[in-house]
């Protein structure tokens, strides 16, 4: 209620000046001055703020102020407006000079049009506003800090605000203030914060015991608070790999669990997925551009479909044929990829191609602890589990599922009781194709889409179904998880390459152990 | 095969004479552009050859031979980097690539790499080595079939990522390139060029020679027996790790071998080598070749080789579904090859005759 | 959550702990108190489903026995156990008094002398039936001694004695894989006894042999007896009746009768077994 008593005040004041115009002889000032000259100006029209004076300021950071003679004006909306009326002109020059400002100016200026902004009636304005003046502080802002912190009643904001005051008040005289800077910033979730923090533990920087005492309990928290969210964070990306992997793994679990067969071209089927999903951007943009925020939906079975057809021809015509021959199977789905690539290459071109996020895709939730998550990360999550369920479903409620577990496990046997195998196969194997034709739509939100796009999933992919245990479901499904998670830990101990390299020694040495992966059906083998 | 030997050789001596004596305007000059092509293909028809001693023989489809290649390639490499001296770009001591990394002297594993004759060890050493401790821990929990296949090119994909960083020490995405000398001779003098290529051609004469004798010997035949029926190998009492150990740690040293004569040849060595796509053209010349044939992979990588650098120049656009199409094709029609056509058209035309 | 898929079973990577390199002369086999295979307690689970439960069975040295049971009574299984590639849960296995068969892997045991033949006959297809028998040979199996051997003369005679011996002789340059079921498995039993073994186990040694093949077998297996201790397992009941001194029979995964061939078929429990209720 306070707070918007006070703005109430603040609006009125606004729109009596703004009637009132500016002084003309600090604008003039501001036009024609010398540096300190314009400083002065600046903190003088500031003493009473306008939209007017906003603006003008506004566009003299832009570099957008222009004089002419007298008279300096601005543009509003591609209008002339006077700078000293705010009225509009009816004639000015087509190359007007503009008003040049050196950096010492725009220091000031800046820390001005922030400082207005931390008392925005706009709640994200002034989110944002604090925020960035947290990340980096100046001193010059002090005064209106302290103002804003008096004005501020939304209490995110408001600690926001008080940590930026304390890391100010950290080069304090007095030590009672520094120390209360300290504790303030125990609250922190910021590096930089950290960083400072750390200095005022030393000696020769930080003269007095009690502070260096209350900085290194406040540096444990911050700490703490920073390595608890960056676990947080890289858990969360891990998972989102995960889910990646998962949805590219998921179709090659079913193809090699039903027929043996190392499909090489799995990542072309991914690259399918995701020029599906462009097509049908593209076609959006076409004929239905007022929906084109859904065209990511349409996308999915358009995908599933194309990737599918595509899968089940290659079935038909080649794969079909070298059942039983895994090696020869992996050699002919390789060249089947090279094709598709070179497909792809002739009728996309070999540039990667734009697809853009639909809004509900973009952005971030932000939760506490300074952790934001990316929309369509956490989307790609809940999609693939539901991609997951289906395949579930599919496996274990439905007819072909069951003709498809039946294959899986004794092929002449299931042919004897009727169970159609070649149809059977074309089936699963279309399925587990379109599978990977929903991950290329997922994928598509979040990398770039080009013709080589499957080539860097297809190791990762197998290494999830060596690890899971051939032909588990649940084996790949959780070797996913486990292999995102793991590899983005990792990556922050030793970078992404280092760690990609980890990851795989680690599961060649895991199948040292486990030779049939995590999940693997123990049973008597008969390789003979 | 005496006699094939000695007309390979007898080529060989008359294609460099061609280069070296006749001059270029003549329609008899070789010019340095098929010297080098052919040479080239001779070291791809030596990693043909060594892959179907694996393969072919012993049933074990690598897809990690690029990297062997790459391996033996870069160690060679690193000889020639240091030749240059100080005629690289900044004129330090160091090549061009670690001056702008700003190191101060050469990385621990450079040591020695001056001297010619340690780095022909480790053209050897270094892929041999590396298979000997990936081969054992594989073949000891019995990795086999496409298992071996996927994880060998993972092994290829980790080492490719580990090359193209420039910390590494080998010069990040560009690799090695600009090499000016061996010993003290220019490498771009057409008698260099000439010798190459004969050194080329000997090694996959001795390649050719080595393998036959191996095949020969009852070490094949049980290496043969492995590929067909290993339990039964194992209750005979063999202990097939190490006839797979032996033919796969001898099969990457050549692939060594193989790379450290082609680098001098084009020009350049990067991670691009090691990429798994190349690695998998390997398996497809000896597929065209027909496995368990020796001379079979020498003629699948020149036919596939040179199917390349005519179509790459002529139909860039298509080779790729070429490629594509001789995997498919090969597989579906001609397991054996090749040969195994001649052997049908042979067959056939000798039926109805 | 389970999904139901079972692995292919042809292209994963078989099952085995971890190796280690022994040299292969791992201790000599002691035959001295009459016992050529001791088992004792022996179970193997898969996934649950205990393929062999408590087995114990001893075979003495010189010994012929027949092995019968319904299907999945746990033969295979029993013999993928004493000749290492599968490991039991529980149970011991010896070879003789002191070699352990749980702590030996496949060439060790073979090379210790015991020799076996799959359900399935397995023969190099590609190798020519001398090759076959030249590679069976007893001799230095290791990688080195490979690269220089030759055939002598001596060598040649044992392969050409055991040609005879399983009526290959005219077939010898021929490559195995052209071979009739029948004979490829006589060349399987021919390859394995020219490994020497003290111990053969037989994996339904006359499947798909005629009659009169049936009974050439019989009678080499007879004549083995005494020289060699044979494990036989077989359906084949004419042929057991045949050759049988003392039969065992297993019924899942244990042992459920054992004796002469008649005291066995009277059994009212093997008879319930085979019959059904």
């Amino acid at each position: 209620m306070m707070n918007k008593f006070w703005m109430m005040i603040l609006m009125i004041g606004v729109c009596l000046t703004a009637r009132a115009g500016l002084d003309a002889s600090l604008v003039h000032a501001l036009a024609a001055g010398d540096s300190d000259e314009k400083i002065q100006a600046i903190q003088g029209l500031s003493a009473n703020p306008s939209p007017l004076t906003l603006s003008v300021l506004k566009a003299l950071s832009e570099d957008a102020l222009f004089v002419n003679g007298d008279q300096v004006f601005f543009r509003q909306s591609g209008q002339p407006v006077d700078a000293i009326t705010g009225a509009p002109l009816a004639a000015v020059p087509d190359n007007p000079d503009n008003v040049v400002i050196n950096n010492r100016v725009r220091t000031e200026l800046d820390n001005l049009l922030a400082g207005m902004r931390l008392v925005d009636p706009d709640v994200t304005v002034r989110r944002a506003a604090a925020q960035a003046l947290l990340d980096a502080p100046s001193v010059d802002m002090l005064p209106i800090l302290t103002r804003a912190i008096a004005l501020e009643s939304d209490v995110a904001i408001r600690s926001l605000l008080l940590q930026a005051q304390a890391r100010l008040q950290l080069d304090n005289p007095d030590a009672q203030v520094r120390r209360a800077a300290v504790t303030v910033l125990a609250d922190s979730i910021s590096a930089n914060t950290r960083s400072q923090l750390q200095s005022m533990t030393d000696p020769a920087h930080e003269p007095d015991e009690a502070v260096r005492h209350a900085a290194l309990a406040s540096l444990k928290s911050v700490n703490n608070r920073l390595a608890f969210t960056d676990v947080l964070a890289k858990l969360f990306s891990g998972i989102s790999l995960g889910s990646i992997l998962m949805l590219t793994a998921l179709g090659l679990a079913i193809t090699y669990g039903v027929m043996g067969v190392i499909n090489m071209a799995h990542g072309e089927l991914l690259m399918v997925g995701a020029y599906a999903t462009y097509a049908t951007q593209g076609w959006f943009r076409l004929h239905w551009p007022q929906h084109q925020q859904s065209y990511l939906l349409a996308a999915l079975p358009v995908a599933f479909a194309s990737a599918a057809l595509i899968g089940m021809v290659l079935e038909r015509t080649v794969i079909r044929w070298l059942y039983g021959r895994p090696l020869e199977t992996l050699l002919a789905t390789w060249g089947l990829s090279l094709g598709l690539i070179q497909c792809a290459r002739l009728l996309f071109g070999a540039q990667n191609v734009e697809l853009a996020n639909p809004d509900w895709m973009s952005g971030a939730v932000a939760l506490p602890w300074g952790l934001s998550l990316p929309w369509n990360r956490i989307d790609i999550i809940v999609f693939s589990l539901l991609v997951l369920a289906l395949v579930w479903v599919l496996m274990n409620r439905t007819r072909l599922g069951l003709f498809v577990r039946a294959v899986t496990q004794n092929r002449p046997m299931a042919g004897c009781l009727g169970v159609p195998t070649g149809r059977v196969d074309t089936f699963a194997f279309g399925l587990g194709a379109g599978i990977a034709g929903l991950g290329g739509v997922a994928l598509s939100q979040l990398t770039n889409v080009g013709p080589d796009m499957g080539q860097g999933y297809i190791v990762d992919s197998f290494m999830v179904v060596v690890l899971g245990g051939v032909g588990q479901l649940a084996g790949a499904v959780w070797a996913a998880l486990g292999l995102g998670i793991v590899s983005k830990l990792l990556e922050g101990w030793t970078g992404a390459v280092i760690a990609k390299i980890i990851v795989l020694v680690f599961i060649i040495v895991f199948i040292q152990r486990r030779p049939q992966g995590l999940f693997a059906l123990k049973g008597r083998t008969l390789d003979n | 095969m005496r006699s094939a030997l000695s007309l390979f050789l007898a080529a060989l001596a008359l294609l460099s004479l061609l280069h070296l004596a006749v001059p270029a305007g003549s329609a008899w000059h070789v010019s340095d552009f098929t010297i080098a092509l052919l040479g080239k293909i001779m070291c791809y028809a030596i990693v043909a050859v060594a892959m179907d001693l694996i393969w072919g023989y012993g049933g074990i489809l690598s897809l990690g031979h690029g990297l062997f290649f790459a391996l033996g390639g870069y160690a060679f490499g690193m000889y020639l980097m240091r030749t240059i001296g100080l005629e690289g770009v900044y004129h330090s001591n160091l090549p061009d690539f670690m001056v702008f990394l700003d190191w101060k002297a050469y990385p621990w594993y450079w040591t020695g790499t001056e001297h010619l004759g340690w780095s022909l060890v480790l053209v050897v050493a270094v892929p041999a080595l590396l298979a000997a401790v990936f081969g054992y821990f594989a073949f000891r929990s019995r990795i086999k079939g496409v298992y071996f296949s996927i994880i060998t090119q993972a092994l290829t994909y980790a080492f490719m990522l580990l090359f193209f960083r420039n910390e590494t020490g080998f010069g990040g995405n560009n690799g090695f390139t600009d090499f000016k000398r061996i010993l003290d001779f220019p490498i771009t003098s057409p008698g260099m060029r000439a010798g190459l290529f004969v050194l080329s051609g000997l090694a996959l004469a001795g390649t050719l020679l080595l393998c036959r004798a191996l095949v020969a010997s009852r070490f094949g035949r049980v290496l043969t027996a492995i590929r067909d029926a290993e339990s039964r190998v194992m209750f005979l009492g063999y202990q097939p790790l190490w006839y797979k150990l032996a033919a796969w740690t001898l099969s990457a040293a050549l692939c060594g071998i193989a790379g450290a004569l082609y680098v001098p040849q084009v020009g350049i060595i990067n991670p691009g080598e090691m990429s798994p796509a190349n690695s998998i053209e390997i398996a497809i010349w000896v597929a065209v070749g027909g496995r368990a044939t020796l001379w079979g992979p020498v003629l699948g990588a020149f036919v596939v080789n040179l199917a390349k650098s005519y179509f790459t120049v002529a139909f860039p656009d298509y080779w790729l579904f070429f490629l594509g199409f001789l995997f498919v094709m090969v597989t579906l029609f001609l397991p054996e090859g090749i040969p195994g056509v001649v052997v049908r058209i042979r067959r056939r035309l000798g039926g109805s005759s | 959550m389970r999904f139901g898929f079972a692995k292919p079973a042809p292209s994963g990577p078989v099952s085995g702990d971890a190796g280690y390199a022994r040299p292969l002369e791992s201790g000599t086999l002691d035959v001295s108190h009459g016992v050529i295979l001791y088992l004792e307690d022996i179970t193997v689970s898969f996934d649950g489903f205990k393929a062999l439960n408590g087995l114990s069975l001893s075979i003495d040295d010189g010994e012929l026995r027949c092995i019968i049971g319904p299907n999945g009574a746990g033969k295979t299984t029993m013999m993928d156990c004493i000749t290492g590639k599968t490991r039991p849960d529980r149970g011991t296995a010896f070879f003789g008094q002191s070699l352990d068969l749980t702590r030996m892997r496949e060439p060790e045991i073979a090379a210790a002398g015991i020799g076996r033949k799959f359900q399935k006959p397995t023969v190099f297809e590609r190798h020519s039936v001398f090759d076959n028998f030249e590679l069976a040979l007893k001799q230095d199996k290791r990688v080195r001694a490979t690269l220089r051997a030759r055939v002598d003369d001596a060598a040649r005679d044992r392969i050409s004695t055991m040609l005879q011996r399983v009526g290959l002789a005219p077939q010898a340059d021929r490559l195995a894989g052209t071979l009739s079921h029948g004979e490829k498995q006589w060349l399987e039993i021919g390859m394995l006894l020219m490994q020497e073994p003290r111990l053969l186990l037989l994996d339904e040694p006359v499947a798909g042999m005629t009659d009169e093949e049936t009974e050439r077998t019989a009678e080499l297996f007879l004549s083995l007896a005494g020289h060699h201790s044979l494990v036989v397992v077989e359906h084949d009941m004419a042929f057991v009746a045949s050759i049988a001194r003392t039969v065992t029979v297993l019924h899942e995964g244990r042992v459920l009768a054992e004796g002469g061939l008649e005291s066995v078929q009277n059994d009212p429990q093997v008879i319930e077994v085979y019959l059904g209720r």
